[in-house]
Parts: C-alpha cells; structure tokens; sequence
C-alpha cells in the first residue's frame, strides 16, 4: 500500500443527518484506509444504509464532511460527479439498466461520463464482465439472467468507472440463499486485489472472514468498532452483544 | 343559378378536406411532440420557477377548452397587429394544446421508472441529462408509446375545432356542402366516416403497441 501522510483514504466527520425530525446520523466520525474492506452492521433504521449512501451523495446531510481519495463532499453540495468518479455502488436491487445488455449496462458510464472511445469501452467492458465469471453473457439483457448474475454485472458496471472506493449496499440480501455466495466470491477476490471495500450486509460470517474492521451502528452513532473477529469474540456494549446473539 | 351534386363530389370534397385534417394533425402533432419535450424538461428539471412556470403551462391547457385557446391565438395575434391566417392561428394552438398533453403524459412514464434507476446512474456519475438521454427516457419512451398513439386520436378529433377559426378541413368543408345540397345527414354522416378512418388504424395501431410492451422489457 501506497505510503499516505494522512493514513484515512475515506475521511468522515462529524456527519449529521435528520429525515424530517428523525435524527438519523447523529455526528459519525470514521476514517478507513486504502485497501481496507470495512463492513458496516447494525439493526434496520440504525443508520447504516444512510451512512453508506451520504458516501456518494446519494443522500444529503446537514452537517459534515466526506472526503474519498481527496475528493471533499461538504453538507448541501450539489455537483458530485467528480466524487462519484472515485466511488463506485452496488444495490441490494441490482439496479441494472433494463433496456442495455450485460456489456452495454458496463460500458454506458465510461462511454458518456469519461468519453472513452467505443472500442476502448468494449474492451473494458469485456474485462470487467471476465473479472466476475460472466464473458459469456455480454449480449445477455438483465432479464435473462439470474439474481447472482445480474449482481455481478452490477459489480463490472461499478468497476468499470475505476473507483477508488466501492460501496456494496446490502448486495445480497435480495439473492436467494444458493446465490449468495457467487456474489461474496466476487466480493472476496476484490478485496484480495486490495481493493477498498466498504459494505452494509446481514453477513455476519462474511463480514468476519473477509472484513479488516467492523463498524456497529447504534440509533444513529458508532457505537462499536474494531477488528470483526475481536468484536464478534469479545463485544463491549449490551447492544452489539445482543444483536449478534440475535443474527447467529 | 343550382348546381346539382352527386354523391361523389361530396365524397371527392370532404377526401380533399380530410387533407387537410391530416396536415393539420401531423403538423400539430410533430410540433407539439417537440415543444413537449422542452416542456418535460422544464417540468422534470432542477430550475424552480420553470417547474413552475411549466406546470402553470400543463395546467392552464388542460384546464381550458381547445376553442377558447383558438381564440386567445386567433385574436390575440391580431391584436398584436399581425394579420394570421386561420390554418397558422389553428397549427399553433393546436401545438401547443397537443405539447401540453404530452408532457404530461410523457411526465407519467418518466416517473413510472424506478428510483434505482436513477441512484444507479446517478453513482456512476452521469450528469441529469445523461441520466435522462441514456437511461430514463429510453425506458420511459416504451411505455410513452402506446398513450402518445392513443392520444394522437385525440389531436385528429381536436381539429374539428379550428373549422371555427375559419380554417377549411374536413368539418368546414362538410358544412359547406351540408348548406350547398341540403343534404346535412348524409354530409355529416360521411364527415363523421371521415375521421373515424383516420382514427380508427391509430387506436388499432395503439392498442396492439400495448400489447406488444406489455411485460416485455427490450
């Protein structure tokens, strides 16, 4: 890994959040470093997925900074393509574009955002569908293939920009069981290439195995954070305590 | 001085008037589609007073008879001082009353797409307008199909209208004759086969547009 002066690749601080008088992000402090696969837990309506989603902008905040890769993200900033260039995402509802194939949905962003040449955009396109084991179905529309596999084309869609960070928003819970692990294969071998990974998920085993830090969200805070195999060992607070009791 | 019909000169009139109908109703409607396309976009963009203003345009066309618009372009042109002929007076208001229903129509399909949709595209960077030139309206177009057919009936059918103004289609054309041969029924009643061709292949064609998109995605 490439020697940083400031070791946060990924800055955020003090970000506040309200859906109308529901305070959802209550002041969230994290750094995480380059190549580090971070996986953000917690029960529904803890913040997570708003946290996970303020990264790029989908969500607005009130109060805060985000920073990827030296790109700032202020509170109420309105133009974010120059961050969202750097920070790739994946839907737990694959989100593909229905009317594009399989190479089409990859190329679309390099073609009209980065003006890459059509040829070019073919070969990466190409490369990112080799990536995650599905070459072969680049002429396929998202409708003739299954769950697992519209996932992983989600995932080349979300490469092909080159981000510098990748977002993986619930990514499987959509799937049904025996297509997880097509998905978190892909997922692992990303992050074996060092790539940055920062991820919601009901995973438990995953976010275990896999993960560098693991991130408890609590009514709206961090409330626990650290190693995921010393935290699922040894946690420190009632709430992480329980919640994982909950899920195993 | 009499002059003496035969059914086939009312027949060979009205097909001339029905020229004109259909001139009318192309023109109006390639030139609406168009303005309606801006009007979406004012309607769907980020500029506040033009949302606005845009939905007060949708609003004031639909909320006001196609005759009384006729009129307000007929006669408020010439107030202006510009002298316009009835076909002009009746392709302009018939733009814009067909552009005011489209962008309405066209503004359903376009959030009949889902919100993924737009986070997805949005994350990969695209900027609104690549957003709505390679993913939303693609999509949305499919589904605009079958209502933007279904509604060009309605723009035909709207061109009786502009006969008020003074404009010489296929209604006009039928009462002139109905006062030439005194035969108003029989005028009529061919008037009336008149716009039903020109119709009924457009609600067909519409209808077998549905059928044809619905539930399949590309």
């Amino acid at each position: 890994m490439a020697a940083h002066i400031d070791a946060s690749f990924v800055r955020i601080d003090g970000l506040h959040k309200h859906f109308g008088s529901n305070h959802v992000l209550k002041g969230i402090d994290l750094r995480i470093k380059e190549g580090e696969v971070v996986a953000i837990i917690g029960r529904s309506g803890s913040g997570k997925s708003t946290l996970l989603r303020s990264i790029n902008g989908l969500e607005t905040f009130e109060d805060g900074l985000v920073e990827v890769a030296g790109e700032k993200l202020h509170a109420g900033q309105t133009d974010l393509r120059a961050l969202r260039q750097k920070v790739g995402m994946v839907f737990q509802q694959f989100n593909l574009f229905p009317h594009l194939t399989a190479g089409q949905n990859v190329m679309l962003a390099p073609q009209v955002v980065k003006k890459t040449p059509l040829a070019d955009c073919e070969a990466i396109a190409r490369q990112m569908l080799k990536k995650v084991g599905l070459d072969h179905k680049f002429d396929a529309f998202p409708d003739q293939l299954s769950g697992g596999q519209q996932q992983r084309v989600a995932i080349a869609r979300a490469l092909a920009m080159q981000p510098k960070v990748l977002l993986c928003d619930e990514i499987t819970s959509a799937l049904d069981p025996e297509l997880v692990n097509e998905v978190l294969a892909v997922v692992k071998q990303l992050a074996a290439e060092g790539m940055t990974l920062i991820m919601v998920t009901h995973e438990m085993r995953f976010a275990r195995d896999v993960g560098d830090k693991l991130v408890f969200m609590y009514e709206g805070r961090v409330h626990e954070m650290g190693p995921p195999k010393e935290l699922f060992a040894n946690p420190q607070t009632p709430e992480l305590q329980s919640f994982i009791s909950a899920v195993h | 001085m009499m002059m003496e019909f035969t059914t086939w000169d009312i027949v060979r009139n009205l097909m001339f008037g029905a020229l004109w109908t259909l001139g009318l109703s192309v023109t109006a409607f390639v030139l609406g589609g168009i303005v309606g396309l801006l009007v979406l976009a004012g309607r769907m963009g980020h500029t506040p007073w033009l949302r606005k203003s845009m939905r007060g345009y949708i609003e004031f066309f639909q909320g006001t008879p196609l005759l009384m618009q006729l009129f307000l372009v007929f006669f408020g042109i010439s107030l202006a001082g510009i002298d316009v002929p009835a076909w002009l007076a009746a392709a302009i208001g018939l733009t814009f009353f067909t552009s005011a229903y489209l962008a309405e129509i066209w503004r359903g399909c376009v959030e009949a797409i889902p919100k993924g949709q737009w986070e997805a595209s949005a994350s990969l960077a695209m900027s609104w307008l690549q957003q709505m030139r390679y993913v939303v309206l693609p999509q949305a177009l499919r589904i605009a199909v079958a209502p933007t057919v279904g509604f060009s009936v309605q723009v035909v059918k709207g061109t009786a209208v502009t006969s008020i103004i003074g404009f010489t289609e296929l209604t006009k054309t039928g009462g002139s004759l109905a006062n030439a041969t005194f035969q108003p029924f029989l005028v009529y009643g061919l008037v009336a086969a008149g716009y039903f061709i020109l119709c009924y292949p457009l609600s067909l064609y519409a209808a077998s547009l549905e059928r044809k998109f619905h539930g399949s995605a590309h």
